[in-house]
C-alpha cells in the first residue's frame, strides 16, 4: 500500500504503544491535535491520555521529565515541535541524556527517543528549518538517526524505541509527505548500516535524510553526462557505517558528501575526513562537499539558493579531476602576492 | 484573564461588591492561603533550645518525638564530622574539590531522614552529607569529588540520583520520576534538593510547573544558605522569600528555620503527607547558612564579613537540639561522648580508606557510553589498548 513517511511514523508509534505498555508519547500539541505535523494523529484517541499526552510548553521540562520517567521504567518518546525549538532542551540533552549511562557506570540507561522534525525546504519562516543534527552527533552518548523514506522511518523508529540508549530521531520534515509503496510493519537493516540507494562505479555520493532524494536526482542527471554515481544513504549518523562508505569509495575512487546542514564543522566534514583517512590511496580526487551555505538559514524566498541542489552536486562531480585535470577551485587559498 | 477569574466566581472588576460576595471571596482567599507560606519561617526550637510557641503559621506543625529528634541529632553529629573530614581530605589533596554543607545539617539530615528507602532523592553536589545520612558508603559518595568516577553508587539500587552539578536540572528529573511512581501506583515521593541561587535557573520553574500540572509527588527543598558562591540572595530575587515562588505554579509552599531540626522534620512531615495523598508537589524554603566557603577553592572573605559568620554560629542546629534534649533528660554526657566517638571512628575509617589510591582502568572509558560499543568506540578503544600495551613493553 502507499504510505507517506508521516503515516509510517504514526504507524510505528501506534505499534510501539501496542507492543509495550511502558512506551509513552508526550510533547507539545501531540495529544488532541495530533502534533503540528500530525505524526501523533489519533494516538490519544486510541491509547488514552495516559499514553499520549500534551505537556506544558517547555522543552527542557519535557526532556528532563522523560529522564525521570526512565528511572521508573518507562520508555518515553518525546516530540520537539521543530529543530530550533529543541534548543531550550540542549542542556538536558547534552549534560544528562547523553551522559547518564556513562556517569552512572552503566547503572542508569535512558531508553528514550527525542523526535526532532528538522531541516528546510518547506518554505518555513525562521527558526523552523535548522539542520541541527551536528550538535547531537558531536555529543558522545547520543545515537543520531535520520530516515529518508517511509520504510526506514517505520523500521528505524521502532528500533529507536526498543533501543536501550537515547536516540535523537531526526525527521526530515520536507519528506513527511513523500510516498512509498510498502507493507507495514516492516524491518530494515539495523542502526549502523548505511543503504546503497543507487549503484554506480565512478563516484560515491554519501548523504542522508533530506538530501537523499536530491542526491538521487543528481545521480540520474549525472548518468546522462556519462558518470555512474553510487548513492549511499547513511540512515544513522551515530553509529556511523564506515564499512559501507569505505568499500564504495575504494571502488569508485571519488566521493562527494551531500548534506543540507551548513558545511563548516559539521557532519559532512566528518564524513569527508573519515573517507580521506580511510581511502586516501584509492582517491583520484579530493573528497568534495556540497552543503548548506555558511549563513543562517534564509528567509523562505531565498531557500532554494541556500539548499544544495542538483546543479551544485553536478558541478562538484565535474570537478573530481576527470582525465587527471586538477581541480583549481581552492588554488587561490593561501597563495602569496 | 477573564475566564480564570470567572472560574473562581470572583468579579475582580467590581471591587466594591466584594463585601457582598463573602462566600466567593473566602474561596479565593482559602485557595491563596493554601498555597502561600507562613509569613515567618516555621520554628519549633529557638537557638537557645527553648520551645517556640506556635502562632501565625498557615498550617499546624507539631514537635517531633524526642526519640526522633535524638536520632536526627546523632546523624547530624556524624554528618558534621564527615563534612569536616572531607574538607580536611581536600586540603591534603585527596579530593579535587569539596563543597561543604557545614551549618546546614538540619536540612541535609532532617530532610533526608524524613523520607523512606522507597522514595527518591535528587541531590546536588553539596548534598554529600545527605547521601551519607541516606546510608550510602562515604567513599562511594566522595567518588565524584575524588575524581575516580562521576558517581560512586548505584542510583537505581539506592533510589538516589547521581549528584547533579548543572544547577536545577535535576528538578525536572525528580518531577518525571515522581510522576512515574504515581503512574506505577506507589505512594513513593521524590525529595529534590536545590540551593537559593539555582531558583533563578529556568529548570527550577519548569520543574515546579511540570510537577504541578502532572500532580507529581515532589518535595522541592530549597536550602537558602544566602549565597550562590559569592552572590547574595538580594541580587538573586525580589520575591518576599523563595517560598513565594510556589504560588505562581499552584504549588503550596512553606518557609522554615533551616537551622531548627525539629521545624525541618515537622514541615517535611506536612509536605510528605501532602505529596503522598495525591495532591501534587510541595515547595520548602529552609533559611540556613553555609558556614564554609562555596568550596575549598573559594575565598569567602571577599564577599562576607566574619561578624556575619559568627552570628550564624549562635544559631547552630546541633547545639539547639542538644540543649532541648538535655533539658528533657533525653540526652546526657555519656550519650554525647558515645556519638562523638562514633563520628570520630567513622571519620578515621574514611580517612584510612581515602588514603588508598583508587583503582581506575583506562579501558573502562569505552564502557557505558552506550549499552554496546559502536565501531567508532571499538576503534578508539583499540588505539588506547595499543598505547597501554606499548607502555608496558617499554
Amino acid at each position: 500500500m502507499t504510505v507517506t513517511m508521516g503515516g509510517a511514523l504514526n504507524t510505528a508509534l501506534r505499534d510501539a504503544l501496542t507492543a509495550d505498555d511502558n512506551v509513552m508519547v508526550f510533547g507539545e500539541d501531540v495529544g488532541t491535535l495530533g502534533g503540528v505535523f500530525r505524526i501523533t494523529d489519533g494516538l490519544t484517541e486510541k491509547f488514552g491520555e495516559d499514553r499520549c499526552f500534551d505537556t506544558p510548553l517547555a522543552e527542557a521540562g519535557i526532556v528532563g521529565f522523560a529522564i525521570g520517567m526512565c528511572l521508573t521504567g518507562f520508555r518515553p518518546v518525546v516530540e520537539m515541535q521543530f529543530d530550533a525549538f529543541a534548543y531550550p532542551a540542549f542542556e538536558q540533552i547534552t549534560s544528562h541524556v547523553a551522559k547518564m549511562r556513562n556517569r552512572t557506570s552503566g547503572a542508569v540507561g535512558l531508553p528514550m527517543v527525542i523526535r526532532v522534525p528538522y531541516a528546510g525546504g518547506i518554505g518555513g519562516v525562521e527558526h523552523h528549518c535548522d539542520s541541527s543534527e551536528g550538535y547531537y552527533a558531536h555529543t558522545p552518548g547520543l545515537k543520531v538517526v535520520t530516515p529518508s523514506d517511509a520504510a526506514d522511518a517505520y523500521s528505524l523508529l521502532r528500533e529507536a524505541i526498543d533501543d536501550p540508549d537515547p536516540v535523537i530521531f531526526m525527521e526530515p520534515k520536507a519528506l513527511y509527505w513523500s510516498k512509498q509503496d510498502i507493507e507495514l510493519p516492516c524491518k530494515r537493516p539495523a542502526f549502523g548500516k548505511a543503504k546503497v540507494r543507487r549503484d554506480g562505479d565512478d563516484v560515491t555520493i554519501v548523504t542522508y535524510g533530506p538530501s537523499v532524494p536530491t542526491a538521487l536526482k543528481a545521480a540520474e542527471a549525472a548518468a546522462e553526462e556519462g558518470w555512474s554515481v553510487e548513492v549511499i544513504d547513511l540512515r544513522t549518523i551515530v553509529p556511523f557505517d564506515d564499512e559501507t562508505v569505505v568499500q564504495s569509495v575504494r571502488r569508485t575512487g571519488r566521493c562527494v558528501v551531500v548534506a543540507e546542514a551548513q558545511g563548516f564543522a559539521g557532519v559532512s566534514g566528518e564524513v569527508a575526513a573519515r573517507v580521506t583517512e580511510r581511502c586516501f590511496h584509492s582517491l583520484a580526487a579530493p573528497v568534495a562537499r556540497v552543503s548548506g551555505l555558511p549563513t543562517p538559514y534564509p528567509a523562505p524566498m531565498l531557500e532554494q539558493t541556500y539548499l544544495p541542489g542538483v546543479e551544485r552536486i553536478l558541478d562538484a562531480i565535474s570537478r573530481l579531476q576527470w582525465d587527471d585535470q586538477p581541480d583549481l577551485t581552492f588554488a587561490g587559498v593561501g597563495a602569496r602576492g | 484573564m477573564t475566564p480564570y477569574v470567572l472560574s473562581l466566581g470572583i468579579d475582580l472588576g467590581n471591587m466594591p461588591g466584594r463585601r457582598d460576595t463573602g462566600v466567593m471571596e473566602t474561596t479565593a482567599e482559602t485557595m491563596t492561603a493554601a498555597l502561600l507560606p507562613s509569613p515567618n519561617p516555621v520554628q519549633l526550637i529557638d537557638p537557645t533550645g527553648a520551645e517556640v510557641e506556635q502562632s501565625g503559621t498557615r498550617r499546624d506543625y507539631s514537635m517531633p518525638s524526642a526519640a526522633r529528634l535524638r536520632a536526627t541529632w546523632h546523624a547530624m553529629v556524624v554528618g558534621r564530622r564527615f563534612d569536616v573530614q572531607a574538607t580536611a581530605l581536600t586540603k591534603q589533596g585527596r579530593l579535587a574539590v569539596y563543597p561543604s554543607s557545614r551549618g546546614q545539617e538540619a536540612c541535609q539530615v532532617g530532610a533526608t531522614l524524613s523520607i523512606g528507602s522507597g522514595d527518591w532523592l535528587f541531590p546536588t553536589y553539596r548534598e554529600s552529607m545527605a547521601l551519607v545520612t541516606r546510608g550510602i558508603d562515604p567513599i562511594e559518595v566522595l567518588s565524584l569529588l575524588r575524581g575516580d568516577s562521576h558517581c560512586g553508587y548505584d542510583p537505581i539500587a539506592t533510589k538516589t540520583a547521581a549528584q547533579c552539578t548543572p544547577l536545577s536540572t535535576q528538578l525536572v528529573h525528580a518531577a518525571g520520576a515522581a510522576y512515574g511512581e504515581r503512574r506505577r501506583g506507589t505512594d513513593h515521593v521524590a525529595l529534590a534538593f536545590i540551593g537559593d541561587g539555582a531558583t533563578s535557573e529556568g529548570d527550577f520553574h519548569e520543574a515546579l510547573n511540570f510537577a504541578a500540572v502532572f500532580e507529581a509527588p515532589v518535595v522541592f527543598f530549597v536550602q537558602n544558605n544566602k549565597y550562590a558562591i559569592s552572590v547574595p540572595l538580594s541580587k538573586q530575587t525580589k520575591a518576599p522569600s523563595l517560598a513565594y515562588k510556589g504560588i505562581g505554579y499552584g504549588v503550596p509552599s512553606e518557609q522554615v528555620d533551616g537551622n531548627d531540626p525539629a521545624a525541618v522534620l515537622a514541615v517535611m512531615d506536612v509536605a510528605l503527607e501532602h505529596c503522598r495523598s495525591g495532591k501534587g508537589p510541595f515547595l520548602i524554603e529552609a533559611h540556613t547558612y553555609r558556614m564554609d566557603a562555596h568550596t575549598n577553592a573559594d575565598d569567602a572573605t571577599r564577599y562576607r564579613s566574619s561578624d556575619e559568620v559568627t552570628a550564624w554560629l549562635e544559631r547552630d542546629p546541633i547545639a539547639r537540639v542538644e540543649a532541648w534534649l538535655r533539658a528533657r533528660g533525653e540526652l546526657n554526657d555519656d550519650m554525647v561522648a558515645a556519638a562523638n566517638a562514633e563520628a570520630e571512628a567513622r571519620a578515621a575509617d574514611l580517612r584510612e580508606r581515602m588514603n588508598l589510591e583508587p583503582a581506575v582502568d583506562p579501558m573502562s572509558l569505552f564502557d557505558n557510553v552506550f549499552a554496546q560499543r559502536t565501531p567508532q568506540l571499538e576503534e578508539a578503544r583499540a588505539m588506547v589498548r595499543a598505547e597501554l600495551d606499548a607502555e608496558v613493553g617499554e
